[in-house]
């Protein structure tokens, strides 16, 4: 067993490209569903909206990198008000259903033959981030702590926006939750009858929950996209929606810290697990599963956390017990 | 905290012996690319497909075999060119479109990459590709489409009964739904082709074990839960982890690839006028039809049925009537779960089974419960007929890969415009 | 408060209604709400069914009636939450039909419930604040600067301060609200209501659940509100409350408004012993059977739509 290698992949997870996306992806969901109680099942529309605004305007189009940005931002925004006119009137399930089918919708769009020209079919799209990378500070070379952690100058250009993105998207929302702003949307979360008798434009505010928890959702699409240089249809499926729930729940709902610290934990453990398995069944530790079997296992214990998390400590690791909206209805 | 490491430890122990039982099943291992080359569901052997670097360097080659499957082993991630050699097509087989021969892939890291050639039978000409030529061709397209639509349709009223009286009974959106279908299906294949059962001995089994299984889940996970207060948002939550966790298992255990059945996989078509369709087809749509009845008219007429409707009206009213609320639940779940696994056993006899096909259809079985009216249960029942009917008749104007999307849209569309669906009351959106 | 004399708001209001007719649907000398047609159907019972009902300014209103006869429904209709298939009415002569629960709340007409909505996971003090009216802080962008809402919560707390003080709620302000009695908790629904200084409070059975031994301060608070030139419209069970505190009451049996007059007299008429004995004229029912009947008459209702 290289347990160098296991946990400096493990570490390596738990503050790379993966932490910053889930963490903004489960800071947008705080928003929503950790503050205000909306249960949004299409994060993985709105990351995939951010992506593919950076890829298109600039790989397909030609265009300049920050206008995609801005894009991608007003997209999000759209999108989320597409979304909640429709649904936020009604029953918390149905607006699952609607984002979660918008999610697909998405996807299901960007993956067709029919529009690869501009999306690039199942193969995505390429040749995007040069603008990006070329504003890189760091000069070429490995950085951090040997022999634990090592990442070339790209990827410290990628961790450090992100980590900035993560920083400024959570203090921002500590303002607005300690605000009267986010007094309201607490308020919404446990009883939406009572805030409308005291005057409140309930569908106003949960609208603006909506829409700020994609703009971030669309962040996280954006690192999504830089890290890897690349988008393709079939990383925003449902199961980012889901895992990006597993992170919040983890690290606690309707806390600041709850969605990083999730996301941090969330990929430590499941590069942890992950390698060590592979490496056990590599080095003949482990004799009766397949090195492809490994992957199957990371999921099942995500799937098993989730539960058991919601069982046993559904206010995750941060969380108040007396605070979370889970049993509302 | 005790409780939840106990728990966690057993569940740990079983996962255990589920790897010891799994562990015969073999894996392509590392980075590969791989496809299965298929003509109408029948495999295409003896085609040479040959993989090169991004620089054109070789990197290797491979035949397909007789399942059609081809798989090219690689060292590390990155870009490939896959090639096919359409000098090695069979007879009367060719390249959809002939400039697609050579496609670059991006293979991931530890990914295997499927790469997929879309052939079509050089022979017969193009159907209705040239838009309708003809009047009659056209009107013949939307016969057989209709009856497409109507066999998914089928299918997918099979799941969305179950989803819709669980529903209605407990008011848990179950996420998990869709992979009872695939449970279904993966349970007759394992007596099927594993130990070796004819289909129709192995299917009744899957559907006995299938109900007992829903029974099981109702009476020692979902049942719990209710009893400890539980919050519903909490349970559809908790469902998610739970189908999370399924697929991840029927992965662990039969691998990424597609599987089929030992029997009924190969018919050749008939034609009943304007329609062609295979006699499995014909049969299993037999058989939806006669357990849609049967449940309808179980509803409707049987004590259980109309006891099941109570408690989907007002659970703390049936109760207080006498009707014993957890065990009508538990029955629903045993019923709704052998229901959608039989829609599974009947969706494996027309595709491929893999550990994703019952996700693939979850949001279509959503999509005609809410167009009929969230808990009831004919609602779902029409709403499932339409939502099949519109996802095969829309692929006359747009294409066929989009076909989900229309669906989707219009659920979408239907929750703006009428919320309670279909046949559903203003009243129950309260 | 001195035994003999009665409070200026009371003698006002006795003063507005002395020699009117006891009759449904009579017209107020200075009407607050003004009711015309309001009529609610759920499938194939009408619910609510209300021909004309006006509301004295700055008197104590209560609306009795036996259960089921659509006093909350009528309530909700009122208050937007709810929307009527017919009628109008006017608040201030002000159209409010069709206007939404928050724009309602906003007028002046703010509403409590039945089944107490104290936000059980907020604070006391923080319920409280919630109730203020066009609060800086409460749009997102000015809620990310404090310095511009500081002042404008300081003083919202002040006046929270002040109404808990009255309602004897100021040892809880920094507790949880889910952790007050059921007869607190009404109270501090009352309270947080007044913070958005309200002309008409109405106030869906404020004494069911109550502690008899927070009856008492319940009551005199509702007494209060005329006094400080309020209108109070309430929905109750307790008799004796309602002979208590009211100037004028309204009598609702099966969706319909059937009498009206002071508290004294209307109890003795035969259309309101009527209705009372032909249901339930004992016990005051709970809001479990209350809610039992309805799933019954719902239940009934699918039968015939089935059948």
């Amino acid at each position: 067993m290289d347990w160098t290698l296991i946990i400096s992949r493990a570490v390596e997870a738990g503050i790379g490209s993966e932490a910053i996306i889930y963490a903004l992806a489960a800071i947008g969901l705080n928003v929503q569903f950790g503050y205000t109680g909306l249960l949004n099942f299409g994060q993985a529309g709105f990351l995939a909206i951010g992506a593919y605004s950076i890829a298109v305007t600039v790989a397909t189009f030609g265009l300049p990198f920050f206008l995609g940005v801005g894009i991608g931002l007003l997209l999000a925004a759209v999108l989320a008000l597409l979304l909640g006119i429709p649904t936020l009137r009604l029953r918390a399930d149905y607006l699952a259903i609607v984002t979660i089918a918008a999610a697909e919708i998405v996807r299901l769009v960007v993956r067709s033959v029919a529009l690869s020209d501009t999306f690039g079919g199942t193969d995505g799209l390429q040749a995007f981030s040069g603008s990006f990378y070329d504003m890189n500070p760091y000069p070429p070379g490995e950085y951090g702590i040997p022999p634990i952690i090592g990442f070339d100058n790209r990827s410290m250009w990628v961790l450090t926006v992100g980590w900035v993105l993560v920083a400024i998207a959570s203090f921002i929302l500590f303002m607005a939750m300690k605000s009267p702003w986010g007094r309201v949307l607490k308020a919404i979360r446990e009883d939406e009858d009572a805030v409308r008798s005291l005057g409140k434009n309930v569908f106003s505010y949960k609208m603006q929950a909506l829409v700020i928890g994609g703009v971030i959702g669309s962040m996280a699409g954006f690192i999504f996209a830089l890290s890897r240089s690349a988008v393709q249809p079939d990383l925003y499926s449902t199961d980012l929606t889901f895992y990006a729930y597993t992170v919040l729940i983890l690290g606690g709902a309707a806390r600041i810290l709850g969605p990083i610290v999730g996301s941090m934990l969330f990929w430590l453990l499941l590069i942890l697990i992950g390698t060590g398995l592979e490496n056990a069944v590599n080095t003949g530790t482990i004799t009766f599963i397949t090195v492809n079997q490994v992957g199957a296992i990371r999921l099942m214990l995500v799937g098993l956390g989730l539960i058991l998390l919601l069982i046993y400590r559904p206010q995750g690791i941060f969380g108040d017990k007396r605070e979370i909206s889970l049993d509302a209805r | 905290m005790r409780r939840a490491v106990i728990a966690f430890t057993a569940f740990m122990g079983g996962l255990i012996l589920v790897f010891l039982a799994g562990a015969s099943t073999a894996w392509a291992e590392g980075e590969e690319v791989r496809g299965t080359l298929r003509l109408q569901g029948q495999p295409v052997q003896g085609v040479k497909i040959t993989v090169t670097s991004d620089a054109d360097a070789p990197v290797g080659d491979a035949t397909t075999g007789a399942d059609g499957t081809w798989s090219v082993p690689i060292e590390k991630a990155g870009s490939y060119k896959v090639t096919l050699d359409q000098a090695t097509l069979p007879a009367g087989k060719a390249l959809r479109d002939p400039n697609r021969g050579t496609l670059t892939v991006q293979v991931f890291e530890g990914n295997a990459r499927n790469v997929l050639f879309g052939l079509v039978d050089a022979n017969a000409p193009p159907k209705g590709q040239d838009g309708g030529g003809g009047g009659s061709s056209y009107w013949d397209r939307v016969a057989q489409l209709v009856f497409e639509g109507l066999n998914l349709g089928l299918i997918i009223a099979l799941g969305a009964v179950g989803l819709s009286l669980i529903f209605g009974t407990t008011g848990l959106t179950n996420f998990a739904h869709g992979e009872l279908l695939t449970i279904g299906a993966f349970l007759a294949f394992f007596f099927n082709t594993v130990l070796g059962l004819h289909l129709l001995v192995a299917a009744p089994i899957a559907l006995v074990i299938a109900a007992a299984f829903g029974w099981g889940q109702d009476r020692f996970f979902w049942g719990q839960l209710r009893r400890r207060k539980t919050g519903l948002i909490s349970m559809m939550i908790i469902s998610i982890g739970l189908a999370l966790f399924l697929r991840a298992l029927l992965l662990f255990l039969f691998g990424g690839g597609g599987e089929s059945y030992d029997q009924y996989v190969a018919q050749a078509g008939i034609q009943i006028g304007p329609i062609s369709a295979t006699p499995k087809s014909l049969i299993a749509m037999g058989i939806e039809i006669a357990v849609l009845i049967a449940v309808g008219l179980a509803l409707t007429y049987t004590r259980l049925g109309k006891a099941t409707r109570a408690v989907a009206d007002n659970p703390a009213l049936a109760s207080s009537s006498g009707i014993n609320v957890d065990r009508v639940i538990r029955i629903v779940w045993a019923a709704g779960t052998c229901i959608a696994a039989l829609a599974g056993i009947l969706l494996g006899t027309t595709q491929n089974l893999n550990f994703q096909m019952g996700q693939q259809i979850l949001l279509l079985m959503f999509a005609g419960v809410t167009l009929g009216g969230l808990g009831t249960a004919y609602g779902a029942l029409v709403g499932s007929l339409v939502v099949g009917m519109f996802v095969q008749v829309s692929t006359l104007w747009i294409p066929p890969e989009m076909k989900t999307i229309g669906a989707l849209v219009v659920l979408i569309i239907v929750l703006m415009v009428r919320p309670q669906g279909i046949l559903g009351r203003r009243e129950r959106i309260g | 408060m001195h035994a003999e004399s009665l409070p200026a708001g009371k003698t006002a209001a006795l003063k507005a209604f002395e020699g009117m007719a006891a009759e449904p649907g009579v017209a107020k000398p200075d009407p607050i709400l003004v009711v015309d047609n309001v009529v609610r159907r759920f499938g194939g019972l009408t619910a609510v069914n209300v021909n004309h009902v006006e509301i004295q300014r700055g008197s104590i209103t209560a609306l009795i009636g036996p259960n089921g006869a659509g006093k909350t429904t009528f309530f909700n209709q009122l208050t937007g939450f709810d929307t009527a298939d017919e009628g109008q009415w006017t608040f201030n002569g002000r159209n409010m039909n069709g206007v939404s629960a928050y724009k309602v709340a906003r007028q002046g007409m703010v509403r409590t419930f039945q089944l107490t909505k104290a936000l059980s996971k907020l604070t006391v003090i923080e319920n409280m604040r919630l109730g203020a009216q066009a609060q800086r802080g409460e749009n997102f962008f000015r809620g990310l600067f404090p310095a511009l809402w500081r002042g404008q919560e300081d003083e919202i707390t002040l006046q929270a301060e002040e109404l808990l003080e009255r309602f004897k709620l100021d040892a809880k302000r920094d507790d949880f609200a889910g952790s007050l009695s059921g007869g607190q908790r009404k109270l501090l629904e009352m309270a947080r209501a007044l913070m958005g200084k309200p002309e008409l409070v109405m106030l869906d059975e404020p004494m069911a659940g109550v502690n008899p031994a927070l009856t008492q301060s319940l009551l005199g608070h509702v007494k209060n509100l005329r006094e400080l030139g309020m209108t109070v419209l309430f929905v109750e069970h307790d008799m004796d409350m309602v002979r208590d505190i009211s100037d004028w009451v309204i009598v609702m049996a099966q969706g319909q408004v059937i009498a009206e007059g002071p508290p004294d007299s209307v109890m003795s008429d035969h259309r309101v012993v009527d209705a009372y004995l032909g249901a339930h004229h004992d016990a005051p029912l709970s809001a479990e059977e209350e809610e039992r009947q309805l799933h019954e008459a719902e239940a009934e209702l699918e039968k015939e739509v089935k059948e």
